[in-house]
């Protein structure tokens, strides 16, 4: 089969641009080399959206992290996912920093980023009691927001898929080669693809992709970030993102509310030449616990229920390179995304549907889905509207995550539902079942059960996130002989 | 003249005892700082002994294995035969604590009996 | 739905000692609500023996000992529902819960209590190193996968921690033809018994590396190697002790921690040593009616005293019904406090009117002290001087307070237990 466009990984980035090609009467094909979406970049980072100050003026970043902020509020109605827009705080702790925070203020202002105000000591303060004794000012972004990382990518793909977009998992390209057809030819694990114009999606792999087909070399530094989540009965240690002034190397350490209640600690920053380096490190998480402190007090860090590192694909110019490859035409890179790309996706995505529907003169598909329903969400309802669902199907009258109040009802959908879960952590990240304080640990047996009875998988063959990470070996004593 | 090392179990004290054997007699308990320290050394050294739990796989039950232990002490160098036959053992629901699944397990003269009950079904 | 006079939390040992008390004492209007589906709690799981040696007098496995008491509760025709999660508890005592045949539905109790046990500390929160693969599961899980359903986690094991789960499963994963590779203690001291050291361990010749811990995790998908260290007196890892082993399955046996959070939201005040509620002389908390015991009141060493204390909790809740769901006069109370050495007691005030001619007051050490006394003070002066040749913070210490004694001392105001040298 011929497709139209292959879009290499199926994170944020990936499934953003997927979800703008399913617009238009086209064939698309995700290609991803692990067994969900959402597993590299996009899992693992602080979750936020941001403001758009950061980054230079008239840059790309600058300029799609604006556009990306203003898209969230429909995108999240219309995909049915949680977003809060509870505003970002940059705060200063050293009075000769203060330009530092003007200078900001002038970059966001540059950037077109709405609302922006310098506060003093004493209104920061008053907005979050808990910031650092030493705070001297503050710049207020209330547009920043908080958003679930896995939520946004899975229901982008999600919706995608139910506008006909293929998605092949466990696939990786091994290589790609402009047949005489004129076509891109990737060589893959699961046999060769064939496609017109290939967008690279990659993410921390985007070099690798994209030195396959360019003599002009690219090359993604994997920028370690570790982070520290905390327990949800602290999550109102502050109500704002907390940053401290950004450095040359981010944004720096900070500390916020996450979209589920948790507090969320990090990151930090240490560059790497390891494309699978997302291991945390004794000294990162010393240094984050460090570090944390310095603009929060009192941060109760003794409350943290589980540690993980994430790799930003930080690319040398520290720009976003979203183009067609100068010697490699029909090839789009969308590079270098590093943060605020989880911000930028939807911006992304949009920038480059318009860039291919008129380099491939595309045609708008009439019956195009623009909403998704999410998973149906039991927390937070009435008594009524629970007996209400559960007559309509008692599974969700039973709890399968006691931290989290996760029914197997809602691990159903999560299963049988387009590019449903087939592993743990695809359960884990459609329903939140077993990202509680007790970390899967009384339900994993329970959602292995339900795996093997809704798809047939041998419990043998049940994993935490596909290939080898199967949970159990074998049997006890082997199989019974049935005699 | 034989001397052994053990740990004592007799209390979190965990006394390091020595015991002195002669022709596989006990003559000497050296370390311990009670009269329980003897009495288990005595024992340990000559005739040690061991409770085995396991599960005994089962068919036709609300259950895929049945837990299990010896209906009384075995010998500690017979605790792997022992575990041989339980893993080769298999059994059909319904089951009840106290039934006798693994007769003379291993040679020992002890059987291996159900803890738990397992429903048919 | 039906109404009831008494909401028993929890199926487990502490659940079912208590309701098995509660209508031993009188009250035939009691449900269980359990989330699994039997009753028995961990007991279940815990299929090795050593259980109810203070109880019956015999030496019974987990399953053994829960059966015990499962047939008590039918014998008296106790209510339970099972696969049943409570959701709420309200400061009201209005208990919600849910499951698939009932849907969500609400009780109105006179008496609430809590026995939801307790779990264990994740991965997460001791903050190890390394990558997240598959293979690191905490012992308890690991025990439920093998001895519940049967299944292997891997072969090749290292254990973090050297509670009693983690010894145990040391022994029950070499029965099942695992190789444990080490069992490494952050203490300078092991917090299992004596007994599961040298019969989970050293039968199997199974080292034990205390004051050593987990410095990394290798393997992406799935556990291929742990990297443990030996730590300083500030627990720290020491450069250069490293030591590697290949391994595809890391256990965790790194504390319990009681699981509060239906007495939190109900207001239940907690005790920030325990991770468990405040209780009095009754086992009663901060509001009226609502009784605590077991794992979820305090971590216990020995099933025992679970089954003991919750007979009491239960006891206690129908006492608090027959009195028309009021307590006596508060005017006398005595606070419990432990110092030097002594962590907590369990409870933590006495109301004297409503105390037993004996109490048992509970608690546990810090550290290891040897050839110590256990000393007791109404006010400032000594009243109990117990010498005892070991305490250790595994194992729970008791002592027992005589009403006739604490009426020698009417104008009492505390109880102070500690640990003295002489």
């Amino acid at each position: 089969m011929l497709y139209d466009v292959i879009v290499i990984g199926a994170g944020v980035t990936g499934s953003a641009v997927a979800r703008e090609l399913s617009r238009y009467e086209a064939n698309v094909c995700v290609l991803e080399k692990c067994e969900d979406v959402c597993e590299g970049t996009s899992k693992a980072n602080s979750a936020i959206v941001h403001a758009g100050f950061d980054a230079a003026e008239g840059s790309l970043m600058a300029k799609l992290n604006v556009r990306g902020n203003e898209m969230m509020t429909d995108l999240a109605r219309d995909l049915d996912i949680p977003f809060k827009r509870n505003g970002s705080l940059v705060v200063c702790i050293h009075k000769e920093a203060l330009d530092g925070l003007k200078d900001l203020y002038n970059r966001g202002v540059a950037n077109g980023v709405k609302d922006l105000k310098i506060l003093s000591r004493e209104e920061a303060l008053e907005m979050e009691p808990n910031l650092s004794e030493n705070v001297e000012g503050a710049l207020w972004a209330p547009t920043g927001g908080i958003i679930c990382p896995f939520e946004l990518n899975i229901a982008m793909a999600e919706n995608a898929n139910m506008n006909g977009v293929d998605f092949r998992f466990n696939t990786e390209v091994e290589d790609i080669k402009k047949g005489e057809d004129g076509n891109w030819h990737l060589r893959t694990n699961n046999g060769e693809y064939v496609t017109r114009y290939v967008v690279n999606a990659a993410g921390v792999y985007a070099d690798k992709i994209h030195n396959m087909v360019s003599a002009d070399k690219m090359h993604i530094i994997e920028r370690r970030g570790d982070y520290c989540l905390l327990d949800k009965t602290v999550g109102g240690h502050v109500t704002h993102t907390i940053f401290p002034q950004p450095t040359k190397l981010g944004k720096g350490v900070l500390v916020s509310p996450t979209i589920h209640g948790n507090l969320i600690v990090g990151p930090t920053a240490v560059d790497l030449e390891n494309k699978e380096g997302n291991n945390t490190t004794a000294a990162g998480i010393d240094d984050l616990i460090a570090k944390a402190g310095d603009h929060v007090r009192n941060l109760p860090i003794r409350n943290v229920i589980t540690s993980f590192a994430g790799l930003r694909a930080h690319e040398e110019h520290h720009e976003f390179i979203i183009k067609e490859v100068d010697d490699a035409p029909c090839f789009i890179d969308c590079a270098g995304i590093e943060s605020p790309g989880l911000t930028s996706s939807p911006a992304i995505g949009e920038m480059v549907g318009n860039m291919m529907k008129d380099m491939m003169n595309l045609k708008p598909k009439a019956n195009w889905i623009s909403t998704r329903k999410g998973v149906k969400k039991t927390d937070g309802l009435s008594i009524e509207e629970r007996n209400e669902l559960i007559k309509q199907n008692p599974a969700y009258g039973t709890i399968i995550c006691r931290c989290e109040s996760i029914t197997e009802g809602e691990i159903l959908d999560a299963i049988h539902r387009p590019l449903g879960a087939r592993s743990l952590d695809g359960v884990k990240r459609r329903t939140r079942a077993g990202m509680g304080r007790c970390q899967a640990g009384f339900c994993s047996p329970r959602t292995m059960e339900i795996l093997h009875r809704e798809l047939g998988i041998p419990y043998e063959k049940i994993t935490k996130s596909g290939g080898n990470s199967n949970i159990v070996l074998e049997r006890t004593k082997g199989e019974v002989s049935g005699s | 003249m034989e001397t052994r090392e053990l740990t004592c179990i007799g209390c979190p004290m965990g006394c390091l005892l020595t015991v002195t054997l002669d022709n596989g007699e006990v003559t000497e308990v050296k370390g311990n700082t009670c009269a329980k320290g003897d009495i288990y050394a005595r024992k340990e050294v000559v005739n040690p002994t061991r409770i085995v739990t396991s599960t005994v796989k089962i068919t036709s039950g609300d259950k895929e294995r049945v837990s299990v232990k010896t209906a009384n002490d075995i010998p500690k160098n017979k605790i792997f035969e022992v575990m041989k036959d339980i893993d080769a053992a298999e059994v059909k629901a319904p089951v009840k604590i106290g039934d006798v699944l693994v007769k003379n397990v291993a040679g020992t003269g002890v059987d291996v009996i159900a803890t738990r009950n397992v429903e048919a079904v | 739905m039906k109404t009831y006079d008494i909401v028993i939390v929890g199926g487990g040992p502490a659940g079912l000692a208590a309701a098995v008390a509660a209508k031993e004492a009188g009250n035939d209007s009691i449900l269980i609500l359990e989330r699994d589906h039997e009753l028995g709690g961990i007991l279940n799981q815990c299929i090795h023996n050593g259980f109810g040696l203070h109880t019956f007098k015999e030496e019974l496995t987990g399953p053994e000992y829960a059966y015990r008491f499962i047939k008590q509760v039918l014998d008296l025709g106790i209510e339970y529902k099972l696969n049943t999660m409570v959701m709420d508890i309200a400061a009201d005592k209005t208990v919600t819960a849910m499951n698939r045949e009932d849907g969500m539905f609400q009780i109105p109790a006179k008496a609430v209590i809590l026995a939801m046990g307790c779990r264990e500390r994740p991965r997460g929160a001791l903050n190890i190193p390394g990558y997240r693969p598959a293979g690191i599961f905490s012992a308890g899980t690991a025990q439920r996968l093998v001895n519940i359903e049967g299944y292997m986690p891997g072969r090749e094991v290292v254990i973090l921690g050297s509670g009693d789960i983690g010894l145990i499963m040391a022994r029950r994963m070499t029965l099942e033809g695992a190789k444990v590779k080490v069992v490494a203690e952050l203490l300078p001291y092991s917090g299992g018994l004596k007994r599961n050291i040298v019969q989970c361990l050293d039968d199997y010749g199974i080292p034990l590396k205390l004051s050593h811990t987990v410095v990394d995790i290798e393997g992406k998908e799935h556990v291929t190697a742990v990297t443990i260290a030996e730590v300083g007196p500030d627990r720290k890892p020491i450069p250069g002790t490293e030591e590697r082993y290949t391994c595809d399955t890391l256990l965790l046996s790194c504390g319990l921690i009681p699981e509060n959070e239906l007495s939190r939201s109900a207001g239940v005040q907690m005790s920030p040593i325990t991770s468990g509620p405040v209780v009095n002389e009754s086992l009663e908390t901060n509001i009226p009616g609502v009784f605590a015991c077991g794992n979820v009141l305090h971590v216990h060493d020995l099933v025992d005293y679970v089954s003991e204390e919750a007979k009491r909790a239960g006891q206690n809740a129908v006492k608090y019904i027959n009195d028309g769901c009021k307590n006596a006069e508060a005017s006398d109370v005595i606070e419990l406090v432990a110092t030097e050495g002594a962590r907590y007691t369990v409870p933590s005030t006495i109301n004297k009117s409503r105390m037993d001619d004996l109490l048992t007051v509970r608690f546990r050490v810090g550290d290891v002290y040897k050839n110590s006394f256990v000393s007791v003070y109404f006010d400032d002066e000594r009243v109990m001087h117990n010498e005892k040749r070991i305490l250790a913070p595994g194992e729970m210490e008791q002592i027992i307070l005589q009403k006739k004694k604490l009426d020698e001392y009417p104008n009492l105001k505390k109880i102070t237990v500690k640990i003295e040298k002489e």
